[in-house]
């Protein structure tokens, strides 16, 4: 029953994949699109640098922070932090670009200050939740058998963490991608240059040279993350390779 | 050798100071197993966490082996010391054989030392390390798991183990079965091991002390045997049970309790012989065993006096048939259940060693109430 359902839409997807091709290609959409094809590869890897570096970043600081706030010693001011990180998050993209560009001025700095900030806080948030609900338990133990701080932190709470850890990452990244094009708006470059600039031509072909890469990206940036977290998480404690 | 000397833990609240452990002082000597007993929040798994610092002591010493610990850096004293706690806290991250060498790498043991350690350890428990090295934890039933934790806290061969309620978290069937392995293991071993249990069927089994808490007071320091028959007040009495005697069935085996070796009579010997036997010896009936010398019926003076011939033609069945390394209570229930109060006993080739009787059971148990007695006799009379 659930197989024959499964089976029912994905033959009208394939249908509907069909129809579109068949549709873009009489209207002349595809052949549009490949007219930019130098312009695609140019802005993608433009696209990738400005992800890449954004999103390294925000990695590189938002893991420390989240460690931090999970000792006991910043428990207090955790939620707090949280908060703050989180109007990060809560103001939209736009106005933190608009924001920086106020005092960073326009290139792709301020465009990979404002794309850090927003990604921040999936990954804080995840790090530092991941280590919390790390069992108490495991911890004693640990500290019974003579492990310092540190070696419980890199041995037994990073690794049990991990997984969740790696979540954060795979949402924010993958968010960061797709938030990417914006930067156009303050002359940092992307894929945001065709999406926006085809906008203001009506040039649906511009339009979806910029846009369907864009997604493109976006797709394989989680895929690639699970990917990593697959094989990176311990068998023991990653949900992917054990069976419930 | 452990002993605790004023060892004490206060903890400040809003409502007060409250004493979880107070001054409390014991010595456990190497190779014992010291039970910590008492209803929740009676002071004991405080005292236990205090000799690894997991709980640090407001006041007094902790000696292992005559060395005051408080001189000792806190990791390197945790990682000689064993510690198995009810959560067990496997490491789910790791596989087994990487979670039963934690202490030894930390110790620095090269490879192929901690490897061999931790297959010899699997083995065992009779867990077969081929299979069970690469698992992890999830993948593993928890009986299995807990024997897991006992190894790993054995692994760096630690003198001084510590267990809070190791097998708590298991059913009834196999923490007997655990139980029993690890009693077998620890007659080797001779760890000294300090044992955090609120069963006291679970304290009698395992211990050779047992240490009664009540409102962070060590209330009575005994042997199980001691703390059954003289509770020194009302609340180890309530704690032990209305029925403390029945448990201390348990902590008797049939050879301390039997008449060793009665002459008995065999087959061929004539019905005569036994009567003979009966009279000299006042006996009431004999044994008559098998050119093995198991076994196999009684003859009693009635039946002895009224019937001629060979023992081997007239002799009343057996009812049941003690082993001399069974406890009372095993014994007991026999008894009931066949309804007799007298069994011989066998050792394990089946040969006969000696018998049992009811009366000598209750004479048994009742000389611990009678050597008080004539002591507190001796005492009024000096």
């Amino acid at each position: 029953m659930q197989k024959s359902k499964s089976k029912y839409a994905w033959i009208a997807g394939m249908m509907l994949m069909f129809v579109l091709g068949v549709w873009s290609q009489n209207s002349g959409l595809i052949e549009g699109f490949f007219y930019y094809s130098e312009d695609i590869i140019y802005l993608s890897k433009q696209h990738m640098q400005l992800s890449a570096i954004s999103g390294g970043i925000a990695i590189l600081i938002a893991i420390p922070l989240g460690i931090m706030l999970s000792r006991p010693r910043f428990r207090p001011i955790a939620e707090s932090m949280m908060q703050l990180l989180n109007i990060g998050t809560t103001v939209p993209t736009l106005a933190i670009l608009a924001l920086s560009m106020s005092f960073l001025g326009i290139g792709s700095t301020p465009a990979i200050f404002a794309l850090c900030i927003a990604t921040l806080l999936p990954i804080v948030r995840n790090t530092y939740v991941g280590l919390l609900s790390v069992p108490e338990h495991l911890i004693e133990a640990a500290n019974g058998m003579g492990m310092s701080s540190m070696q419980i932190l890199l041995r037994v709470e990073i690794p049990n963490a991990l997984y969740v850890m790696f979540a954060g990452i795979r949402t924010a990244l993958t968010i960061n991608v797709g938030t990417v094009p914006l930067a156009f708006l303050i002359g940092g470059g992307g894929l945001g240059e065709l999406i926006f600039t085809g906008i203001d031509l009506d040039e649906m072909p511009m339009l979806l040279a910029g846009a369907i890469p864009t997604s493109l990206l976006a797709v394989s940036v989680d895929i690639s993350v699970g990917l990593l977290a697959f094989l990176l998480v311990p068998r023991g404690v990653n949900p992917l390779r054990y069976k419930q | 050798m452990i002993r605790l000397e004023n060892l004490t833990k206060t903890f400040e609240t809003p409502e007060g100071i409250i004493t979880a452990a107070d001054n409390i002082n014991m010595t456990v000597g190497k190779g014992e197993i010291c039970v910590l007993l008492g209803p929740s929040g009676c002071g004991k798994t405080t005292t236990l966490k205090m000799l690894n610092r997991i709980v640090p002591p407001t006041s007094g010493k902790v000696f292992i082996d005559g060395e005051d610990t408080s001189t000792l850096n806190t990791i390197d004293l945790r990682r000689n010391i064993g510690y198995v706690i009810q959560q067990i806290g496997l490491f789910p991250n790791m596989t087994i054989a990487e979670n039963i060498s934690v202490v030894p790498k930390l110790l620095g043991w090269d490879k192929t030392r901690y490897t061999a350690r931790a297959e010899e350890l699997l083995a065992m428990v009779a867990l077969e390390p081929k299979t069970f090295m690469r698992r992890f934890p999830r993948e593993l039933s928890g009986g299995q798991q807990q024997r897991i934790g006992v190894i790993r806290a054995l692994a760096a061969d630690p003198e001084v183990m510590l267990m809070d309620e190791p097998f708590g978290a298991i059913d009834p069937i196999n923490r007997a079965v655990i139980q029993d392995e690890f009693l077998k293991m620890q007659q080797t071993l001779q760890k000294t091991i300090l044992f955090v249990s609120h069963d006291i069927d679970e304290a009698i089994k395992m211990a050779d002390k047992i240490a009664i808490f009540d409102e962070g007071k060590l209330i009575q320091f005994d042997s199980p045997d001691n703390l059954l028959a003289h509770p020194c007040n009302k609340f180890v009495e309530n704690f032990v049970g209305s029925d403390r005697t029945l448990k201390r069935l348990r902590l008797a085996k049939v050879s301390e309790v039997m008449t060793p070796a009665p002459t008995p009579v065999k087959r061929d010997d004539d019905l005569q012989h036994a009567l003979k036997i009966m009279h000299e010896r006042d006996y009431i009936a004999v044994t008559l065993v098998d050119e093995f010398g198991r076994p196999i019926g009684t003859i009693n003076r009635d039946l002895a006096g009224s019937k001629r011939g060979r023992c081997g033609d007239h002799f009343y069945g057996l009812r049941a048939i003690a082993n001399v390394n069974d406890d009372l209570r095993s014994v007991a229930s026999s008894m009931f259940s066949n309804d007799t109060t007298w069994m011989p006993c066998v050792d394990d080739d089946g040969v006969f060693r000696g018998e049992i009787s009811q009366r000598g059971v209750t004479h048994y148990l009742g000389a611990t109430y009678r050597r008080q007695e004539r002591d507190n006799t001796l005492n009024r009379e000096t």
